[in-house]
């Protein structure tokens, strides 16, 4: 009798601690909510569309943060993905020890702190955009004189700050770990249908495109989504290199923010309606990386649940 | 024609090779590029003053990093004592308690989402719930923030590392007449414990250099961390940010290089000594 109570109680103990993490993110949830009322009580769904942010007026939009965020994330990806699948199926079938070495030290990279790589951005690569990178894209190149799509790549005005040098710094920061996940995912494919493509005289790259990669396609995809969500939420090492500019951006060389740099940068002297609207896109950021991570986990759980774990 | 095709696919293969092994150099010369500036651009600021005395404002002679090292260990220890003993009860029920698998799989679930929370939400969240309250800033509010960035992490580690200890364990275990608390506290997780202990010192390492909801919680001061329960509390990330961006000072830059320097070395040294230390021997079948 006694003995069951403990283990009864013991039970019910760890599901109060495992229930926690439910009761968190609802916490989230509700908080976000509840501190963003005002916002919505005044600016209804215009705020997720409008341009203006103007604390004086009292006029606030989301729109500028969103696209500063969408943008920088969309060009980290597109630096980092191929990078980090090309890295991996590398690292896959590369010799043991250079495999170990390598995946130690991309281990250990994705865990230097995030600050760091926001220091490195501006004491470095800004000065390094601006006096190299730009002038060399705008002025040599001349790429905003391609037809149609130059005006949003670059502008004769630069700094060294805005989306484009925000996107790359994010790119070296997820590539580390997007390229862990994509290793062990590529890992899970069988040798055996590995050994099998190359018997049929798959050559290395056939055997990744045609065999590996479709195999591990939900992992891939998982993978990226997850590389996703860390380039959407990161604060730090963008904050520092973005330019914290409140406009809509007009190309990548423009200065700009994302929600979570504005978050951190305008908090501390915001107030009233102000504050209200920080939290309202701290519930835009919120459910964004919900869903990203919803899917990401959708999408992990189904390729393991393809081999049948 | 069947030649010239082996040709090509030749060809595209070895571009294939060369570009994925660009990729991987790409990467690691990146990575390279930016730990060696920092060590060269922090050892500069190192001096045994630096490590010795507080923090303090420009122009002040004999400034160092002391207090905000100080104040990061108990920010982080006090995370880590908030963070691992619920974390690793939740690991438990999730690995051990299976009678309703629909709700350890939402929890399950709701963990993997958690690991992906931005970090400046969490910030955000604590600022509501207990700065605004007490009215002040803390440490222990840095320390909760903390805390629930590591929760998810070691509640997934605790249940995996529980996973994979063998079932005839639990089974002998029962069979010899111990509750399940027993069973589970003295057999699983102690046979576990070397997984457990790796899972929590990783995650230690990840929030150590957390900086984004310091900025709402724990703030910074010039100060020793006396006030870690009830007022501003300076630490490292936030006076690395501190330093080099509401600084026009090359001193302070310098300082804050060296401070980038010794978090990095502390963090990659805590990862490399878990790993070392604690290293599973996964070869057993």
């Amino acid at each position: 009798m006694k003995k069951s109570a403990i283990d009864h109680s013991f039970k019910w103990f760890c599901f109060f601690c495992a229930g926690l993490i439910g009761l968190l993110m609802l916490g989230f949830f509700i908080q976000l909510l509840l501190n963003s009322r005002q916002v919505w009580e005044v600016f209804g769904w215009r705020f997720l569309i409008s341009r203006e942010w103007n604390p004086v007026a009292e006029k606030f939009g989301a729109l500028p943060s969103i696209a500063g965020t969408l943008s920088s994330t969309a060009i980290a990806l597109s630096i980092a993905v191929p990078l980090a699948l090309a890295a991996a199926i590398f690292l896959v079938n590369a010799a043991p020890l250079i495999r170990e070495v390598l995946g130690h030290a991309i281990d250990l990279l994705a865990a230097i702190p995030s600050v760091i790589y926001g220091m490195w951005g501006l004491f470095v690569l800004v000065p390094l955009m601006q006096d190299k990178i730009q002038p060399f894209l705008a002025d040599t190149l001349k790429i905003q004189r391609v037809p149609f799509i130059g005006k949003f790549l670059a502008e004769d005005y630069y700094n060294g700050f805005g989306i484009l040098t925000g996107g790359l710094i994010l790119a070296i920061m997820i590539l580390p770990y997007i390229c862990a996940i994509l290793r062990d995912v590529l890992q899970m494919t069988p040798p055996m249908l590995r050994e099998a493509a190359y018997g049929v005289g798959c050559t290395r790259l056939e055997a990744g495109k045609d065999i590996v990669i479709p195999y591990g396609i939900r992992g891939i995809l998982g993978g990226v989504f997850i590389g996703l969500g860390r380039a959407l939420g990161e604060t730090m090492a963008v904050l520092f290199v973005i330019g914290n500019m409140m406009e809509m951006p007009q190309n990548a060389f423009s200065g700009s923010t994302t929600i979570a740099a504005t978050i951190a940068n305008s908090f501390p002297e915001a107030d009233g309606l102000q504050r209200s609207a920080l939290f309202a896109l701290g519930l835009i950021l919120l459910v964004m990386s919900l869903l990203i991570q919803i899917l990401a986990q959708w999408y992990l759980r189904s390729a393991t649940a393809n081999r049948g774990e | 024609m069947k030649k010239k095709k082996l040709f090509k696919r030749k060809l595209a293969n070895h571009i294939f090779r060369i570009f994925s092994l660009l990729a991987v150099l790409l990467a690691s010369a990146a990575m390279l590029v930016i730990v060696s500036h920092v060590i060269r651009a922090g050892c500069k600021a190192l001096s045994p003053g630096f490590f010795l005395n507080p923090s303090k404002p420009y122009g002040v002679p004999d400034s160092g990093i002391a207090n905000a090292l100080l104040g990061s260990m108990m920010i982080t220890l006090g995370a880590a004592l908030l963070a691992t003993p619920p974390a690793i009860c939740a690991g438990i029920y999730l690995a051990e308690f299976r009678d309703h698998p629909k709700v350890t799989a939402v929890l399950r679930f709701s963990a993997n989402v958690m690991m992906g929370m931005p970090s400046v939400l969490v910030g955000l969240f604590v600022y509501i719930l207990m700065v605004v309250p007490a009215g002040h800033f803390s440490g222990l509010a840095a320390s909760v923030a903390l805390a629930i960035i590591m929760f998810p992490v070691v509640m997934r580690t605790t249940e995996d590392m529980l996973g994979m200890v063998p079932y005839a364990l639990r089974e002998a275990s029962l069979a010899i007449g111990m509750t399940r608390t027993r069973t589970t506290l003295k057999i699983i997780c102690r046979s576990a414990r070397k997984g457990l202990i790796t899972g929590i010192l990783l995650a230690l390492a990840r929030v150590s250099g957390e900086t984004a909801p310091l900025l709402f919680t724990a703030l910074f001061a010039d100060s020793w961390p006396g006030d870690y329960l009830s007022g501003p509390t300076p630490n490292m990330p936030v006076l690395i940010t501190e330093y080099s961006t509401n600084s026009p000072f090359a001193a302070m830059h310098q300082a804050g290089w060296g401070a980038a320097l010794v978090i990095t070395v502390l963090v990659l040294a805590l990862n490399i000594g878990t790993r070392i230390l604690f290293r599973e021997k996964r070869h057993a079948p």
